[in-house]
């Protein structure tokens, strides 16, 4: 590789910039979050021990914990299925398919989480159709609530379980399936016995992608919550920008890292995350 | 293993077309109990689409499979009951040993203990008790073919069908599983179908062998038969190799007949000489023409000079420029070769009226 003689000389400077970038605008912020939560508004673990005498600190948690298991499960749901249909589709279908997973991807978060107020809401497009068509009489209550928070979070989160369990489902070798056939497995039993626990890292790599973005999800929770039901990235913004509780705010946000981390640490005692994560094998 | 015999494979008209191109034409063929049977041609003759509409992964354009009679083309992969060992085998990778050989035996819901047993016996039939636990990973190539026949044999098929099963081997362990899988065919007395693109593979395995050419059956038969009397050129080519000769019959009788290059062949019992006055293309195996030492005789001599030779341990092959026939092929074995070769040395050439075999050029 090198040309240099000297080991490990000289070639670094070529990252340092890039290194630096990293230290002055990301560790350096997150560090400072870590200082003010155990010094504002004096210094101690005062704000860490809300954690566990405040109830709304804990109902905050508790719900976002939800959101996020129920999107998650949701979400790798429905990528599953449209992962192993696109698997199993001709290569020109193929094409379509994946394109029509991406292009959600490319339109604004904040226009989509709009959209979804738009066809949610009270005299929406779906409940003013389900009241013409005579099934209800009442609108339903689908946004600004639980419920709108995971639609709208499903539908972000849907291209990032799929594309991680796409690529580990392409990795299967067809012959194995047709080997199963051939040995005498019904449709099913192949499905259950070798695609699935085949396919289980993308399936896993997908489901820590997904908690972790929707972990801190902000903007879609904003909007499609309507303030009523608080998530952990919004209740931060709230105490820090509104009710100016750096201290409290600062202590959340750290523990959301934490969260991360902590996922990330179990999940990689199971999978390889390097490979996941897309480095070279 | 159960006691029971193998049973009796039969193509009826077999046609596959994928569009505009016809990759298996009109192939009828009976494969008997027990029986060993080669699908044996070149990459692109068919012989893989065969296999693969056997086994009811392709379904046939045109023809009927029939099982003891029966006709099973409709029927898909999972109701056939034949073993298969795939090309690269196939093994699934998140199961161990066991469990692969224990998944056709689990699909159709065998107790724990039936299929304990089961693969136990299959185990120890290939010789593999003590791998029961790995991974497909963690064996050789050999181990990892062993496996795949075990799996492909421990719920009692009506067929084993292979595909290409010793392609993946360097070429001494190929050797060596030639003849397992030739000592297990005879241990378990299934009927096999093995398609392969290597003839020595065919020819030390089968009892007979199809010759399949641009998804036509070209010639079948004992491998020693297709050996000695191929009835097409590429037959003689494909199958070892071959000089062929090529001239006007001048001269036939019943025993057979001479060609005006002065070649004369004498001909088997019960075959019909060609008529006077036409073409003929003979074959004529390397192996079978001599090299004469001064003042030997033999049915048919050419002289000629080496253009060159090549050693090759056992013996010597030889390409000479005759003046009356053109460049002939010859390989001798080295205890026997009288001459040191020398690029540009005379030699005399013979061979007996029986070594050459007259072959029909190949249908366009």
């Amino acid at each position: 590789m090198t040309a240099a003689g000297r080991p490990g000389a000289g070639w670094w400077w070529l990252i340092l910039p890039a290194f630096l970038l990293l230290v002055v605008f990301y560790v350096a912020p997150i560090l400072q979050v870590l200082a003010i939560s155990v010094t504002e508004p004096e210094p101690g673990l005062g704000n860490y021990e809300r954690l566990f005498t405040s109830g709304a600190v804990q109902r905050v948690i508790v719900t976002t914990l939800r959101i996020c298991l129920i999107t998650t499960v949701l979400a790798l749901l429905l990528g599953y299925a449209i992962a192993y249909a696109i698997t199993l589709a001709s290569p020109r279908a193929r094409g379509w398919w994946i394109l029509a997973v991406l292009v959600p991807l490319w339109i604004s978060v904040l226009v989509r989480a709009f959209a979804w107020v738009t066809l949610l809401r009270r005299q929406g497009l779906v409940n003013n159709t389900l009241m013409e068509a005579g099934i209800i009489s009442e609108p339903l209550p689908l946004v600004w609530n639980e419920f709108g928070i995971v639609v709208g979070m499903v539908h972000y989160m849907v291209p990032f379980a799929v594309l991680p369990m796409l690529a580990s489902m392409r990795e299967i070798d067809p012959r194995l399936l047709a080997a199963a056939r051939g040995l005498g497995g019904s449709r099913g039993q192949v499905f259950r016995r070798v695609f699935l626990p085949l396919s289980m890292p993308g399936v896993i790599a997908a489901a820590v992608l997904v908690f972790i973005f929707t972990l801190g999800f902000y903007i879609t929770p904003a909007i499609l919550g309507g303030g009523k039901t608080l998530m952990v990235a919004e209740w931060i913004g709230l105490q820090i920008l509104d009710l100016i509780r750096w201290g409290l705010g600062t202590m959340m946000a750290t523990m959301l890292v934490v969260a991360i981390l902590v996922t990330l640490a179990v999940f990689s005692r199971i999978v390889d995350l390097r490979r996941i994560f897309g480095a070279g094998a | 293993m159960s006691d029971a015999r193998g049973h009796a494979l039969g193509l009826k008209g077999l046609t596959k077309r994928y569009g505009e191109f016809t990759a298996v034409e009109d192939v009828s063929l009976e494969v008997g109990q027990g029986e060993f049977l080669t699908l044996l041609g070149p990459s692109g003759s068919g012989k893989t689409t065969i296999l693969m509409a056997v086994a009811g992964f392709v379904a046939p354009s045109a023809g009927a499979i029939l099982l003891d009679g029966r006709d099973i083309t409709p029927l898909p992969p999972e109701k056939r009951n034949f073993g298969m060992v795939f090309q690269g085998y196939a093994l699934f990778p998140h199961m161990t040993v066991a469990e692969n050989i224990a998944f056709p035996l689990r699909v159709r819901g065998l107790s724990r203990a039936d299929r304990d047993a089961k693969v136990r016996a299959a185990l120890d039939l290939v010789q593999l008790a003590t791998f029961a636990e790995r991974l497909p990973r963690q064996l050789s190539g050999g181990q990892q073919q062993r496996v795949a026949l075990a799996r492909a044999l421990v719920f009692d098929p009506a067929l084993l069908l292979l595909d290409e099963p010793l392609s993946a081997l360097d070429k001494k362990l190929r050797a060596e599983l030639q003849e397992e899988l030739k000592a297990l065919h005879r241990r378990v007395g299934r009927t096999f179908v093995n398609v392969t693109h290597d003839q020595e593979e065919a020819l030390s395995l089968s009892d007979r062998i199809a010759i399949l050419n641009h998804g036509r059956l070209v010639q079948q038969g004992a491998p020693g038969l297709l050996y000695e009397r191929p009835r097409t050129r590429f037959v003689a080519d494909f199958l070892g190799k071959s000089n062929f000769l090529e001239g006007t019959v001048v001269e036939a009788a019943a025993g057979g007949f001479a060609l005006d290059s002065g070649v004369s062949v004498r001909l088997p019992d019960g075959a019909a000489p060609p008529p006077a006055g036409s073409r003929s293309l003979l074959s004529l195996r390397p192996e079978k023409v001599a090299l004469l030492a001064e003042g030997e005789a033999a049915d048919n001599v050419a002289e000629g000079r080496i253009l060159s030779w090549s050693y090759l341990g056992a013996g010597f092959a030889l390409r000479v420029a005759t003046e009356r026939l053109g460049e002939i092929r010859a390989s001798l074995p080295s205890w026997q070769a009288a001459i040191a070769p020398a690029e540009g040395l005379p030699v005399r050439l013979g061979w007996s009226a029986e070594a050459a075999v007259p072959v029909e050029e190949d249908a366009a």
